[in-house]
């Protein structure tokens, strides 16, 4: 089933949570809703999945309007960050829930009722659980089940919130690519919401950046990440060093420095450049570029990180680059270098995120 | 009882197992003197005296207090006006707590305060409302009087002084549980499918039983033993409007002593049960969520 959100607004008191957006999910993806948190994504999903209401706008699944729809006949299918399993029954009941709850004339009989659940606990390989209470379970396995509660409903749509957000790190890598290989195998349209980058970019076909109730790009996640539409993608997209100054020929000053710009693009007279910190290099003697102490060096497996402060404002700043290129350099601690960047995109200074 | 003690003794092996929290035996002795002293003048002491003081002209001076018509109408009434009272504040504690605990609304925190009520004020205060209001010459006194209804003096006022006082219990133990459950699995079986009616019956409910069960037994508790509000509004008409808390007062400004603790015995019995079936409880819900994983 395709969604479409159509001028969605939605305030709480003062607070506006979402201002005017409009979205296409369509039919068989896998959607994430990526943002900080209070960025409204949350909220987004909820009101698709119709446990909010919004002020204004609508929501359309198939080109039909479902903003009245009651949740119960929306047939969609929702995970729970905290999992919310009944904790009073089993782990069978749980996603046995959804069918016995069906009135009467459409309700599976109890044979029926049994094959289905044990077919879906099969698909999350937690079928050996089946009797066992939800508290037992670890939270990834809590999620598993959650996961096929949602789908014993056979929903059209998929609402994932933060669905791996109480787990830990190793467990949630191992959970990213196991939900991509359901997805693949089920083609449920489906959207998730996260603030996690690595994981939107990992496991989406689609990402939607979102930042204080408004839409800042859309795009696959090779898109989002090479060619970011906004300083605040850039930001979020993984780390970043920032430069604010004054842009005149080919140059950038800023830090009682000039920066020569790497390429020839027209830009605002007062601007930000972000650089990643693999592109920010160090070098020694005279030129241009941002003078800079070098104040700690990491060995993190095969990369090496440099944190350096400003000579000027003791702004901080990080490189990164390849253990081999480190021990080339030979840097000391405290040693002053010149920052280089090679790539970097200059955004006009309104709409930079903060200084 | 028996349950707290034995708790407490497991608590403190372990407790001492740690040498740093470990205190000086002066310190231990002390402080167990005092709690088990006091726990014996205050608690223990009167308990025993009013068994004591009702059998001490023999079984059947107590027995005969007890099938005393009198006595047997105070009893009857003061289960009449448990069985109204408590049910309707199942009714009434349940949706207000639901209320509280999984809406947003104005005027919550006023509501929260209102539930309090019964017991900051004092229960003669709560009686006397009710006599103003539907007594003779209260607000709807003369109302009442055309259409030959009694409120005041009778079973009706009683009921209500009861309702009124034993109100909170079972609110006051459902709200905090509710909120720290919060309303994911609500919202997790209407997503469903699941009515209001479902979610209510098969989510909301399991989930609050023990918390309801104890909010009831203590609800229950205090009905039966009330008697400040019901005081005031019962005009104590023997054989009619006497509950068991006043005929024993009756009984005892009369100086029918051994009558009078043969029926406070009754009531003492009713406070102990419930204690037994309160901790029964407890240990149950304990073990039901031990065996669930400790949550």
């Amino acid at each position: 089933m395709s969604i479409r959100v159509e001028g969605i607004t939605k305030h709480f008191g003062q607070f506006a949570a979402l201002s005017d957006v409009t979205l296409d999910f369509d039919k068989g993806k896998l959607v994430a809703l990526l943002g900080p948190s209070g960025c409204g994504k949350t909220t987004l999903l909820r009101i698709i999945a119709g446990l909010e209401t919004a002020d204004h706008g609508r929501v359309l699944f198939d080109e039909e309007d479902a903003t009245e729809r009651h949740v119960r006949e929306r047939q969609v299918g929702f995970v729970f960050q905290h999992y919310a399993l009944f904790r009073h029954m089993s782990v069978f009941e749980n996603v046995a829930f959804g069918l016995r709850v069906k009135p009467r004339k459409e309700r599976p009989g109890e044979a029926e009722i049994r094959r289905r659940v044990m077919k879906l606990l099969d698909l999350v390989q937690l079928a050996w659980v089946a009797d066992r209470s939800p508290l037992q379970l670890s939270g990834g396995q809590r999620q598993r089940i959650a996961l096929a509660r949602a789908l014993a409903v056979e929903p059209q749509v998929l609402l994932l919130d933060e669905p791996f957000g109480a787990l830990d790190a190793k467990v949630r890598k191992e959970l990213r690519s196991w939900l991509r290989q359901l997805h693949d195998e089920l083609h449920v349209t489906s959207i998730f919401v996260t603030h996690d980058q690595e994981e939107a970019l990992e496991l989406a076909d689609e990402v939607v950046l979102m930042n204080r109730g408004r839409i800042e790009q859309i795009g696959s996640p090779t898109e989002v990440y090479t060619a970011p539409a906004s300083a605040f993608v850039y930001g979020f997209l993984g780390s970043s060093n920032q430069l604010f100054g004054e842009v005149k020929d080919g140059y950038l000053d800023t830090l009682g420095a000039r920066v020569a710009l790497p390429t020839r693009e027209t830009v605002p007279q007062r601007a930000a450049a972000f650089v990643r910190p693999h592109d920010l290099h160090i070098e020694r003697g005279e030129g241009h570029g941002v003078p800079a102490t070098v104040r700690r060096i990491l060995t993190l497996g095969a990369l090496a990180r440099i944190e350096l402060s400003a000579v000027q404002d003791s702004r901080a700043f990080e490189v990164e680059l390849p253990l081999r290129d480190l021990s080339a350099l030979a840097l000391t601690q405290g040693e002053t270098v010149r920052l280089v960047p090679t790539a970097m995109r200059l955004f006009p200074i309104e709409e930079a995120a903060s200084p | 009882m028996a349950g707290t003690v034995s708790r407490m003794n497991k608590g403190e092996s372990s407790f001492q197992a740690r040498s740093a929290t470990r205190d000086p035996f002066w310190m231990r002795a002390t402080i167990l003197t005092l709690g088990l002293g006091f726990f014996a003048i205050f608690l223990l002491l009167p308990l025993v005296v009013v068994f004591a003081e009702a059998f001490r002209k023999g079984f059947e001076t107590y027995w005969a207090a007890l099938v005393d018509p009198d006595a047997q109408s105070a009893i009857r009434l003061t289960l009449i006006a448990a069985a109204i009272a408590v049910p309707m504040n199942l009714v009434f504690g349940v949706s207000a707590a639901w209320a509280i605990a999984k809406y947003n609304f104005p005027g919550k925190a006023f509501l929260t305060t209102l539930i309090d009520l019964p017991f900051s004020v004092s229960p003669v205060i709560a009686g006397l409302i009710y006599v103003l209001v539907f007594g003779a010459q209260g607000w709807f006194g003369s109302w009442l009087s055309d259409h030959d209804i009694k409120v005041i003096f009778a079973v009706p006022g009683i009921v209500l002084a009861t309702v009124f006082v034993t109100f909170p219990f079972v609110a006051r133990e459902l709200i905090p549980l509710m909120e720290a459950q919060g309303s994911d699995e609500e919202e997790a079986a209407i997503v469903l499918g699941a009515s209001g009616w479902q979610t209510f019956w098969r989510v909301t409910l399991p989930n609050i039983k023990w918390g309801l069960l104890y909010g009831v037994i203590l609800c229950n508790a205090r009905a039966m033993g009330e008697f400040g509000a019901v005081s005031v509004v019962s005009g104590h008409i023997r054989g009619q409007t006497n509950t068991m808390p006043l005929h024993v007062e009756i009984l005892y400004n009369e100086y029918q002593f051994a009558a009078a603790f043969a029926v406070a015995s009754l009531l003492a019995l009713l406070a102990l049960v419930t204690i037994a079936v309160k901790s029964l409880v407890e240990g149950l819900a304990s073990r039901t969520s031990t065996r669930e994983g400790g949550r």
